[in-house]
């Protein structure tokens, strides 16, 4: 863990959405956000029954349809084709809802601009200025799923940390996440700040902290 | 004979004011009743409120009612997705009101105001700035936000089988929003894609009763969003 690679590389999407399905055991009903979080859908192993829930009424939730195969009627949250599994279901928006709300939902897993080391999350406007933004579900999911975990970029794109002290984006909701997977470690969120529980290979605890700003704690 | 089906949109629209509170079903377009919404650009009622999850994609639809002028404020989850031009246009130019709303505590809102129940605390949103201004409540340690019901003077939906009782049955997730919708409407209007015989539903089956369901118009549907 200690040894420092020259050049350590991290994760693709992909590769971030594969470790987080690794995580993700049978039985549970999950909820997967847009973007990353949709890719770990295919990650997860076909023998592991995971059950995928869709906030527009779908649980039981399948991968896209082969040619031929489309229900147009059969979309997911995020207006893709999908197809439903044997033992799947439809219900309607508020039913969804009380199954997140209700506290349902084993896992709901969320892209993020932010996360602060106290939990908080923001993932739904950029700017408190935004007159216009689209919160959709996230607000709902944040507040009510059992556990929520964040996939996300550790950097954004001009190479700040989106693990925060405290978040300066308008709040999605309030020290609910509990875990961030990001393309360069696993931390988890704790009483005393990040834990870290994993660093890519090549990259010391000492990197990966001068890349956060936030402070970590080492849970290796 | 209780026969809930009419014979025409006009018919089935008739009578619906200016400064209406419409519900509009639908998540996309799936679901959502643009043939219904098509008869309400026709009918003419202006200065309308309508709540749906969405507002609208392309030129179609719900952007086309909006592009007509005819919404005064549109109360969505998720206003901005790609295609919503129309929008976006009508919002930068200050022409249209919005209220953003959770897209579960809107589908519970709509929910409320079926069943009777004025407003209900929820803990989505609470301490974000979705909750400004909103009466906020400590219960059992957790904080909470007051939400009112929102009923509409009219919900227009999408189902894809009716008996002429008004019973429902829906297509995959084209479910959505159409059934809370149609308990929260003062009138319901349904665009059905097949009007089948009264006793040929499995009453273990229907979705919506017909008692939240005052008219019918069959309408074919090939792909959604007709």
């Amino acid at each position: 863990m200690a040894s420092t690679d020259s050049n350590p590389r991290p994760l693709s999407r992909m590769e971030m959405a594969a470790r987080v399905a690794r995580d993700i055991p049978e039985g549970w009903y999950v909820n997967l956000g847009i973007g990353v979080p949709t890719l770990i859908a295919d990650a997860i192993p076909a023998e592991r029954e995971v059950i995928l829930h869709s906030e527009n009424g779908v649980l039981g939730m399948g991968p896209a349809p082969a040619a031929g195969q489309e229900d147009p009627w059969l979309i997911n949250a995020g207006k893709q084709l999908v197809t439903l599994r044997p033992g799947g279901s439809f219900f309607h928006h508020a039913d969804s809802f009380a199954m997140i709300r209700g506290g349902h939902i084993d896992l709901c897993v969320l892209g993020a601009f932010e996360v602060a080391r106290n939990g908080d999350i923001a993932n739904w406007a950029t700017s408190a200025a935004d007159a216009a933004p689209a919160v959709g579900g996230a607000m709902d999911l944040a507040a009510g799923a059992k556990r929520i975990w964040v996939v996300m970029e550790h950097l954004t794109k001009d190479g700040k940390s989106r693990l925060v002290e405290n978040c300066s984006y308008p709040l999605t909701a309030l020290g609910v996440v509990e875990r961030v997977y990001t393309n360069l470690a696993v931390l988890d969120v704790t009483e005393a700040g990040f834990v870290v529980r994993e660093i890519i290979p090549g990259m010391s605890f000492a990197e990966l902290q001068e890349k956060t700003a936030a402070p970590l704690t080492a849970g290796m | 004979m209780i026969n809930k089906q009419v014979a025409t949109i006009a018919a089935a629209l008739e009578g619906i004011q200016d400064g209406a509170t419409v519900l509009v079903g639908g998540f996309g377009s799936v679901g959502q009743p643009n043939a219904l919404i098509e008869g309400l650009i026709e009918q003419g009622a202006r200065d309308l409120t309508v709540v749906a999850n969405n507002a609208g994609t392309g030129h179609v639809g719900l952007a086309k009612l909006l592009a007509a002028g005819r919404v005064r404020r549109i109360i969505c989850s998720f206003p901005r997705s790609s295609g919503s031009v129309v929008f976006e246009e009508l919002f930068t130019a200050g022409k249209l009101e919005l209220e953003i709303v959770p897209q579960g505590t809107l589908a519970e809102r709509l929910r409320a105001a079926g069943a009777g129940i004025p407003a209900f605390y929820t803990p989505t949103a609470a301490g974000t700035k979705l909750a400004e201004g909103k009466e906020t409540r400590e219960i059992d340690g957790r904080l909470y936000v007051l939400e009112k019901a929102l009923p509409g003077d009219l919900a227009i939906i999408e189902a894809r089988q009716a008996d002429r009782w008004g019973n429902l049955t829906y297509r995959a997730s084209g479910r959505n929003f159409n059934p809370v919708m149609a308990m929260a409407g003062k009138r319901t209007v349904v665009q059905v894609q097949e009007i089948v015989a009264l006793g040929a539903l499995d009453p273990e089956i229907i979705v919506t009763p017909g008692i939240f369901v005052d008219r019918i118009v069959q309408i074919d549907a090939a792909q959604p969003g007709q």
